[in-house]
């Protein structure tokens, strides 16, 4: 039997029915049109699938979206700031830290996450950080260079 | 951004412009092919036959799914050929008699609920008699069970030079070894997929994860039994691919698409993580017996190359890649005789396939080994083994093909001794083993390199066959739109091509555009493989965009010197005199380029790639783990073109190549995979992937008879970094451990048992 869900996804309200058995992975990419969260595995092994709630990085594979009412779900699409990309956003693109792209999101937030914790990581804080997060691209150095790049820039804007 | 009128003058070329597939790829805007809104889709899944050989002979739908609203497809409904097309016609579509896998499939299902179709897939059962299969690649080829064409045989040849036997029966010293390295996964992160509209009166049009459209356009082209202009590929954004995009693509469009025309629908078929391990192919288990004769100073007088790989079930791409495997097995070394024997045996595997070195990494894994061996016997550090054997420009190589690269080895082998200080680091750890044996620590450090090359480009006369083509056309407002089959999957392919196209033109970026390949849109440029965009087809994009000048500076339009709009200017006059501003260059080979595909004797590759990599590692001799602590690759790749994304592909290629030196260990059972899934088939993290110092050397390139090959002097990049990367991480091993480690992955497990025999 679907269930109404009404699921708060970058600050907009969104009103749904589904089954009570989708994960948020799901009803964010099928039901919300939110394709920017990707899927690599399904079981919470690659990280592709990464979204903040209310802040914390979570696997939305591993969520059942009816958990995740009335949090702050933030994905990919809501990291720019209006026409402005997100400074973490800015250093990946510069930085080749997405080479084919496609765990780009789920990394993004899982750093944006680390940055707010933590806005000078050590490096190998930022490895610590990425590591359930799986690139096979770029073999993450330029991803924590970009990492690091971002967090300059969030601090000069903190100032 | 609007960019200023004026004219520019700072060629593009070794700079590192922000990616032009940049933006997209980090809002999430970026279309995968799961991405695409499909209206009224119906969802696509495959029965597979799960026994490894056997025959068919029946099949049972069993109750419990409305199977009247299930679309069921099989081979019967196959309009045109029942099979894959590639280099042969081996390999069916949909089995429907002989079963040579257990990833074979045999029915396709599709309905608009996920769960609906997921279920009937379940109540499918294929009835299969048995038949014996084979699964080692030396019962293949020396056992009596028949499971491919006479002997089993896909593909044998041999390369010969000198005499071998004689300089086997003077020589003072013969070195003997063993050497293997087991599959690897791709793992590129978004799993395979495709969508598929398809009917008699529309033809067939797919949309999917892929590297080389227009083998997908002639395997369709077959099956249906359709010309060609009734199939249309179109290319999405595809998140990785490593050779694993290169062929099995045409097997899940093929499915999809005969979904669709059965049932009028548009079909999405979407692998998940376990079924795309399981089923696609994956790099050759390879077996290589190497004998080599010495002097006693260490110079190759002899060496005998026996390679061989598991092609698995069909012939799919084995022979290309064997010929690559045998064509890098003597590395850069001089020598005056070699044989090389070569052979592909077919198993009951699925059919192993393309990843990126394509058979490469193989033989130069057995190689760097040797050496190592070579040098602990004879007494010798392995660097200056590897330095009194170089080849050097003007000397022949294993099919005769004469060195016309400008390349220093020794030079190249120094600077990577400088950079690394390798010398002092060798010495301090060997110092640190022993204390470290004599305290009882656990701790042994080690360092270790190989060095090696990479043909760029397809082998011996695979371009003068696929004279591959580029079209570029302007606009009449000055657009200039690159078209070529070649795809994006993570390499930077549009920005690379944008910056030829600018050097050329003079244009800024905002006034290229490279149009997403699309079949009817873009001639065919080949496959995106064989680290030939850049090289190959990059110089294709120069001469278009050199015939596109010409075009309008004949026609008096366009000056010496010009601004943008005085470009734009250009293509409008033109345009309105009603010319055509769409030009075409195909390949052609350079003169002096020769090749006998039959003998294996000439010009295998036009020019070469030529790297130094050193590795240091910590190995625990409690957890038997195995470290790598930090890497140096030095490269001379030719000119770079844009630094940043180059040093991307030698970072990524290297993790990979970790990958398969120490974690990736693919557990087959009766032919199946089964570790198919991330939980406990290890790729690196960003915790195992050490630093890593890149450096490219062009200076030979600049002033160097192979610069004409590639756009201002650019060589192949994308392969290089997984041929050298596992023997340097494992001669690090053998100097930390004393082991003469000489199989891959070498799993913890794996030296565990390797110091257990060795006490």
């Amino acid at each position: 039997m679907k269930q109404p869900i009404s699921l708060i996804v970058n600050g907009e309200r969104y009103d749904t029915l589904c089954q009570p058995n989708l994960t948020l992975l799901e009803v964010l990419r099928e039901n919300l049109q939110l394709t920017g969260t990707k899927h690599g595995c399904e079981l919470g092994e690659c990280g592709a699938c990464a979204v903040l709630l209310d802040g914390e990085p979570v696997l939305s594979c591993l969520v059942l979206a009816m958990e995740c009412a009335g949090q702050q779900i933030t994905t990919v699409e809501g990291l720019a700031r209006g026409a402005e990309l997100h400074p973490l956003q800015a250093a990946f693109a510069d930085h080749g830290a997405a080479q084919c792209g496609y765990c780009t999101p789920g990394i993004l937030l899982t750093a944006k996450a680390l940055l707010e914790r933590n806005p000078c990581p050590s490096r190998s804080e930022v490895r610590e950080a990425l590591s359930g997060n799986l690139c096979r691209c770029t073999g993450y150095l330029q991803i924590l260079d970009a990492v690091d790049a971002a967090a300059q820039v969030l601090r000069e804007e903190q100032r | 951004m609007k960019q200023p009128d004026v004219l520019q003058q700072e060629s593009p070329i070794g700079q590192s412009p922000p990616r032009k597939e940049g933006a997209a790829k980090v809002t999430g805007k970026a279309v995968y092919v799961d991405d695409l809104p499909v209206a009224g889709a119906i969802y696509g899944a495959t029965v597979r036959s799960k026994v490894a050989r056997g025959r068919l002979v029946g099949i049972t739908y069993h109750p419990g799914v409305p199977w009247e609203d299930i679309s069921v497809v099989t081979a019967a409904d196959i309009p045109g050929k029942n099979t894959i097309a590639l280099i042969e016609h081996d390999q069916p579509c949909l089995a429907d008699q002989r079963i040579n896998h257990p990833e074979e499939a045999v029915v396709l299902l599709a309905h608009p609920d996920r769960e609906v179709v997921e279920k009937a897939r379940r109540l499918v059962e294929l009835h299969i008699d048995p038949l014996p299969p084979v699964f080692d690649l030396d019962e293949s080829l020396d056992g009596d069970v028949r499971v491919w064409g006479k002997d089993n045989v896909i593909k044998a040849f041999s390369i010969d030079k000198g005499d071998v036997a004689q300089a086997f029966a003077s020589a003072e010293v013969i070195v003997e070894g063993d050497y293997a390295t087991g599959a690897q996964e791709q793992l590129y992160i978004e799993p395979q997929g495709m969508v598929a509209l398809a009917s008699p009166k529309h033809g067939i049009t797919v949309w999917g994860s892929l590297q080389c459209p227009y083998y997908i356009h002639d395997a369709l082209a077959t099956l249906f039994g359709v010309a060609k202009e009734r199939v249309r590929i179109i290319q999405c954004e595809t998140g990785g691919g490593f050779g694993g995009k290169e062929e099995y693509p045409s097997m899940i469009a093929a499915h999809a698409a005969l979904l669709a025309w059965k049932s009028r629908r548009p079909v999405k078929l979407i692998y998940d993580r376990h079924e795309d391990m399981l089923a696609t192919t994956k790099r050759h288990p390879s077996r290589t017996r190497i004998r080599s004769a010495h002097d006693r100073d260490g110079k190759l007088l002899a060496l005998d190359v026996d390679f061989r790989l598991d092609g698995g079930a069909y012939m799919t791409l084995s022979p290309v890649v064997l010929s690559r495997g045998g064509l890098h097995a003597s590395g850069p070394y001089h020598c005056e005789n070699i044989r090389v024997q070569a052979r592909a045996a077919a198993t009951n595997h699925p059919p192993h396939g393309a990843f990126r070195g394509f058979g490469a990494p193989q033989s130069v894994f057995a190689m760097e080994r040797h050496l190592d061996k070579v040098a602990e016997q004879l007494g010798i550090e392995p660097v200056e083994l590897r330095r009194r054997n170089f080849l050097q420009p003007g000397q022949k190589m294993a099919t005769g093909q004469v060195l016309r690269d400008s390349i220093d080895l020794p030079q190249l082998l120094d600077r990577a001794l400088t950079m690394s200080d390798y010398l002092r680091r060798r010495e301090e750890f060997s110092r640190h083993n022993e204390e470290a044996a004599a305290s009882g620590s656990s701790l042994r450090k080690g360092i270790g390199l190989a060095s090696f090359m990479h043909g760029a480009g397809f082998t011996g006369s695979g371009e003068r066959y696929l004279a591959s083509i580029v079209a570029v056309d302007a606009t009449p407002q000055g657009m200039v739109r690159i078209r070529a089959s070649s795809t994006e999957i993570g390499q930077g392919k549009d920005t690379v091509f944008t910056q030829i196209a600018q050097d050329v033109l003079g244009l800024p970026s905002s006034m290229i555009e490279v149009i997403r390949p699309d079949t009817a849109e873009v001639p065919n440029s080949g496959p995106t493989v064989a680290s030939r965009t850049v090289m190959v087809v990059g110089k294709l994009v120069q001469r278009a965009c050199q015939e596109l000048r010409r075009k309008l500076s004949e026609g008096g339009l366009l000056g010496e010197s010009y601004t943008p709009t005085e470009f734009a200017t250009a293509c409008g006059i033109f345009h309105q005199m009603g010319g055509s501003l769409r030009v075409e260059s195909q390949y052609q080979q350079p003169s002096g380029i020769e090749w006998d595909d039959k003998k294996y004797r000439g010009d295998a590759y036009a020019t070469y790639a030529w790297a130094v990599y050193v590795a240091e590692v910590t190995v625990d001799l409690v957890t038997y783990e195995t470290r790598v602590d930090r890497f140096w690759a030095l490269q001379d790749a030719g000119r770079i073109i844009h630094p940043v994304l180059a040093a991307g592909q030698i970072e990524g290629g290297v993790a990979q190549g970790v990958g398969f030196a120490l974690y990736e260990k693919v557990v087959w059972q009766s032919g199946r995979m089964q570790n198919a899934q991330m939980t406990n088939y290890i790729m690196p993290t960003s915790l195992d992937v050490p630093d890593i110092f890149v450096e490219f050397d062009d200076r030979a390139t600049r002033t160097g008879a192979d610069a004409p090959h590639g756009p201002r002097g650019a060589k192949g990049i994308g392969e290089l970094p997984l041929d050298g990367s596992a023997p340097a991480v494992i001669s690090a091993v053998h100097h930390a451990t004393g082991l003469m480690i000489s199989a891959i992955p070498m799993t913890p497990e794996d030296l565990l048992q390797a110091l257990e025999t060795a006490r």
